[in-house]
């Protein structure tokens, strides 16, 4: 099995957003990456996480069930988790699972951040 | 500003795709190829639940069984228990996949007893995931769980680690009242999982312990979920079955 490849940066946007950027991979093994993320990105004013998902170059379903674990985990914080710069296949993975009816799809970060704040 | 990176070193990785591994949306099931003795129910024209559609507390559970000493790659196990994944289950539990086996895209039917002394409820799931080392499944409206199956296997420390991850809530109240029940609900689901496991590890000729990790990872219920009662596949396989005499009294054509 090819090994496991997940890397993640955290922009803020504002004290009520943040972007994470995910790189390469999201399967089962991607937790503590994404985890750790998700906590940098989300302060105590912090309202909605926006997941940049440009680079994602893998996704299994363990990785949707990252993504359910994040979105949980969210929603108990009372925030709102957006996406963007999924390509068409990885959108139809969202309209598959149905995780497109949770997590608001925009197509780039400027739409995301707009679409965020008038929510 | 960016925050220092996490992760590790992607330089090194070798690009894999999953372009193939993934079914297609679809709005509604659709069965083919019914096998003989299979009740098709409850499966053809229903949407799948995804986890934000169900109704109880979602749980997170993960059962693994290692196959200590059995010379099987996670592969060979993964090609086995495709092929063979009904005949893994407890007995009384019935799962029909069409030839072409466990793809992605494919819909198998579940006919099945929830729990003794009560009728055989028909359902179904839909592959939504299928590759070498794993495969998944989403359950359509009715099934008595929202969310996703996955089964797959791992070299862990030089040995085989084959596991069924569950990432579900009760579909309906229904569902959820029989899940809290005690002795039945939850600890049935949750033994089947387990003599699962030990079926696959006799299979290769060893005698495997199962371990099991429960999480509730959302305690809330998702009452705007409530009506899915009206899906329930054990109810609507009882009316079925109760309807049987009337249906034979109806004029052929």
């Amino acid at each position: 099995m090819a090994q496991q490849m997940t890397e993640t940066s955290v922009r803020p946007v504002d004290n009520a957003a943040s972007v994470i950027d995910i790189l390469g991979e999201i399967t089962a093994k991607s937790e503590p990456q994404l985890m750790e993320a998700y906590a940098r990105a989300s302060g105590t004013e912090t309202r909605v996480v926006i997941l940049n998902f440009a680079r994602l170059d893998y996704m299994n379903s363990g990785g949707i069930g990252l993504l359910v674990t994040m979105l949980v985990r969210a929603n108990r914080q009372k925030q709102r988790l957006c996406a963007y710069g999924l390509n068409e296949h990885y959108r139809q993975i969202f309209e598959l699972t149905r995780l497109d009816e949770a997590i608001a799809i925009y197509d780039d970060e400027p739409a995301a951040v707009a679409g965020a704040k008038a929510s | 500003m960016t925050e220092p990176t996490t992760g590790q070193n992607l330089s090194a990785a070798s690009p894999r795709s999953d372009t193939g591994n993934w079914a297609k949306p679809v709005r509604t099931l659709t069965t083919k190829d019914v096998p003989v003795g299979a009740t098709d129910l409850n499966v053809t024209g229903r949407r799948l639940y995804g986890v934000s559609t169900g109704f109880g507390r979602l749980w997170q559970k993960s059962f693994s069984v290692r196959l200590e000493g059995a010379a099987v790659t996670p592969r060979e196990v993964i090609q086995v228990w495709k092929e063979r994944f009904g005949d893994f289950w407890p007995k009384g539990q019935r799962m029909f996949f069409p030839a072409t086996g466990i793809a992605p895209g494919e819909v198998g039917l579940i006919n099945a007893k929830p729990m003794p002394g009560v009728p055989s409820m028909a359902t179904g799931i839909l592959v939504i995931y299928a590759d070498d080392e794993s495969f998944s499944f989403m359950s359509p409206e009715g099934h008595p769980f929202a969310g996703t199956l996955t089964f797959s296997a791992m070299d862990e420390d030089g040995a085989t680690v084959v596991k069924v991850d569950e990432l579900t809530r009760a579909s309906d109240p229904f569902w959820e009242l029989m899940m809290m029940t005690p002795l039945v609900g939850a600890r049935m689901q949750n033994d089947m999982w387990r003599k699962t496991l030990r079926n696959v590890a006799t299979h290769f000729g060893v005698d495997g312990h199962v371990e099991s990790r429960i999480v509730c990872v959302d305690g809330r219920r998702q009452w705007s979920q409530a009506k899915n009662i009206w899906q329930n596949a054990a109810i609507r396989s009882t009316f079925y079955l109760f309807g049987a005499p009337l249906r034979k009294l109806r004029p052929r054509r």
